[in-house]
């Protein structure tokens, strides 16, 4: 492990998760420091969505340990906000726009007391800064797959975290979507706060992201864009399978 | 600014409710019924247990467990009779053997999922049918004995209100009482790992608990409901008015509230009808009174309905083959 300068906001070593036994994340070590926009990329079946929700110990790991702003989950959760991908929950859930955003506040409202104006407000401020505050009362079952998104976003805003995990925010959204997510992300880094975000577009990478974790079972390679985002990376992570256009610095890439 | 609660949905889900209890008052000035002693206490068992279930059911439909409910209810039967040879026609013994089977059932369902390649439903399939046939054999042996006639055990099977006593409705809401305390304590939480478990237990609410104190509602709930609705239909009871009520309403809370309105209507008045001819088993009507509300809700709820969605597409054909396309609500803009 390099020395950083930085403090580091998550900590990952010879992390490895299996299913059965077959392992989908193999002795993983990653560093990330605070105030970067980190992009995790790799094949389908890579293990990256595995990989934050081992961290976030949603699955369990059967191997290494992670840390938090040098800490344990559980002593800096209210540290970390967690934005699942939107295919995960039923959509058709009886509830609307305003109310899933307020569930972000939840874990602050501690266990008995009940949302109310205050929460609201609160809510309804993010979803201002997500562009959907025209949708605050909308059923969620009539939401198009941007606003799914953008309402998931929304929620992890209102948690106020400095480290925020997104599993795949860029997966099939509109471009209105696309743009309200990276100005969002510039936004949190502009405040200090860090960004772990699965993505599968390599192009748009050097673009949205600081740094990089390629990913394939195995970390490939992690560290700046500049640097780690090179072809001969990408083609350890994606095999043969990826085609390369050298335009000047920037890699471009389809997956 | 911040969107108003609406508070128009509870107007009339309050104004349902007041409607369907004046069906009581109706019905014996109409069909001139006595509600003496023994009518009124199945009458209030049978709105106590749609209740309850109606509640519980909410959950059990939004989590994607309606086939859970039957299987526990199904797996109660040899629990019941296993309990009656032990220690005879006493209905606590047999509620407990009910539970217990019931769990050891589930508790089989899952370890088959976990252990081997089956998939959930085919090993709840499983069990409801295997335990279940233990059940019906074993009614069938007890039936064949010499003190049978007093056991009345096969009323398990369809449910029957006249054999209740005032003992079993204090057992319905007293169950029914300590639910809806719970429900209301961890309402949040509950809220949270029903719609999304993985941001739940990400924010350290304990996932794993509320999923036991889930269960086991829904086991207490079932249990208490057996004598009345039966093993093979309760399930009706639990899902088909929370079913219902989501056809209405778009919020969790208010349909807790509608479907328990629903639950009570079709619990009660499937009690009633069943207490004024013991030919007629309870089980039955309440679903069939269930089911009704059902359909309807499915035919002509608004926004959700058949009919409704089936108006709104014939509106617009009408609208685009008259070239009025711009009557059309304009195509929703993504920003």
């Amino acid at each position: 492990m390099p020395h950083h300068k930085t403090p580091l906001a998550l900590e990952i070593h010879d992390l490895t998760v299996a299913y059965q036994s077959k392992p989908v994340v193999w002795d993983v070590d990653l560093a990330v420091p605070e105030g970067v926009l980190l992009a995790i990329v790799g094949p389908n079946g890579a293990g990256k969505s595995t990989l934050i929700k081992a961290a976030l110990g949603l699955i369990p790991r059967a191997s290494g340990d992670v840390e938090f702003f040098g800490t344990t989950y559980a002593k800096a959760r209210d540290k970390v906000g967690y934005v699942p991908q939107r295919g995960s929950v039923d959509w058709d859930f009886p509830t609307d726009v305003l109310d899933v955003v307020m569930m972000g506040l939840y874990g602050q409202l501690g266990w008995f007391k009940r949302p109310g104006k205050k929460e609201r407000d609160i809510a309804f401020h993010a979803l201002e800064q997500v562009g959907m505050q025209d949708f605050a009362a909308r059923q969620i079952s009539q939401l198009s797959g941007g606003q799914q998104q953008r309402t998931f976003l929304a929620r992890a805003l209102v948690q106020n975290a400095q480290l925020y995990f997104m599993d795949e925010p860029f997966a099939a959204v509109d471009a209105v979507t696309e743009r309200a997510i990276v100005t969002l992300l510039q936004e949190l880094r502009a405040k200090g706060k860090t960004a772990i975000v699965v993505h599968h577009d390599l192009q748009t990478v050097p673009e949205y992201f600081d740094q990089v974790a390629l990913l394939n079972l195995q970390l490939i390679a992690s560290g700046p864009v500049e640097t780690t985002f090179t072809a001969e990376n990408l083609r350890q992570t994606y095999g043969g399978r990826v085609s390369f256009l050298k335009d000047g610095a920037q890699v471009v890439g389809m997956d | 600014m911040t969107p108003q609660i609406d508070r128009r949905p509870w107007i009339i889900i309050s104004l349902l409710a007041v409607a369907l209890l004046l069906c009581i008052p109706l019905s014996q000035i109409i069909f001139h019924i006595n509600y003496n002693y023994t009518l009124t206490v199945v009458a209030v068992g049978g709105a106590a247990l749609g209740i309850l279930a109606s509640v519980i059911g909410c959950f059990a439909v939004l989590r994607h467990e309606s086939l859970l409910g039957d299987a526990l209810s199904h797996a109660a039967l040899p629990g019941v009779a296993i309990a009656f040879l032990i220690a005879g026609r006493e209905i606590f013994p047999l509620l407990i053997g009910a539970a217990i089977a019931s769990w050891l059932g589930t508790q089989f369902a899952l370890a088959i999922t976990r252990t081997t390649r089956i998939k959930q439903d085919t090993a709840l399939g499983i069990v409801l049918t295997g335990w279940f046939a233990v059940g019906l054999a074993l009614l069938s042996y007890i039936q064949s004995r010499p003190d049978a006639s007093q056991a009345g055990l096969d009323k398990f099977i369809f449910g029957q209100a006249a054999a209740m006593v005032q003992r079993d409705v204090e057992v319905i809401a007293f169950a029914a009482l300590i639910s809806f305390v719970l429900l209301a304590l961890f309402w949040k939480q509950l809220k949270l790992i029903t719609f999304d478990r993985e941001f739940a237990q990400a924010n350290g609410v304990n996932v794993r608990g509320l999923d036991l104190l889930l269960s086991t509602l829904l086991v207490v709930t079932i249990v208490v409901g057996l004598q009345l609705a039966g093993v093979i239909l309760m399930v009706g009871l639990l899902i088909a008015p929370a079913v219902a009520a989501r056809q209405w309403v778009h919020k969790l809370g208010q349909m807790v509230f509608l479907s328990a309105v629903f639950g009570a209507f079709a619990g009660g008045s499937g009690a009633i009808i069943s207490g004024l001819d013991v030919a007629l088993p309870t089980g039955p009507l309440m679903i069939v009174m269930a089911s009704i509300i059902v359909f309807l809700s499915l035919a002509f709820a608004p926004g959700r309905g058949l009919i409704w969605q089936k108006w709104q597409q014939w509106r617009t054909r009408s609208d685009i083959a008259d070239n009025r396309a711009a009557n059309l609500p304009r195509p929703q803009s993504e920003s």
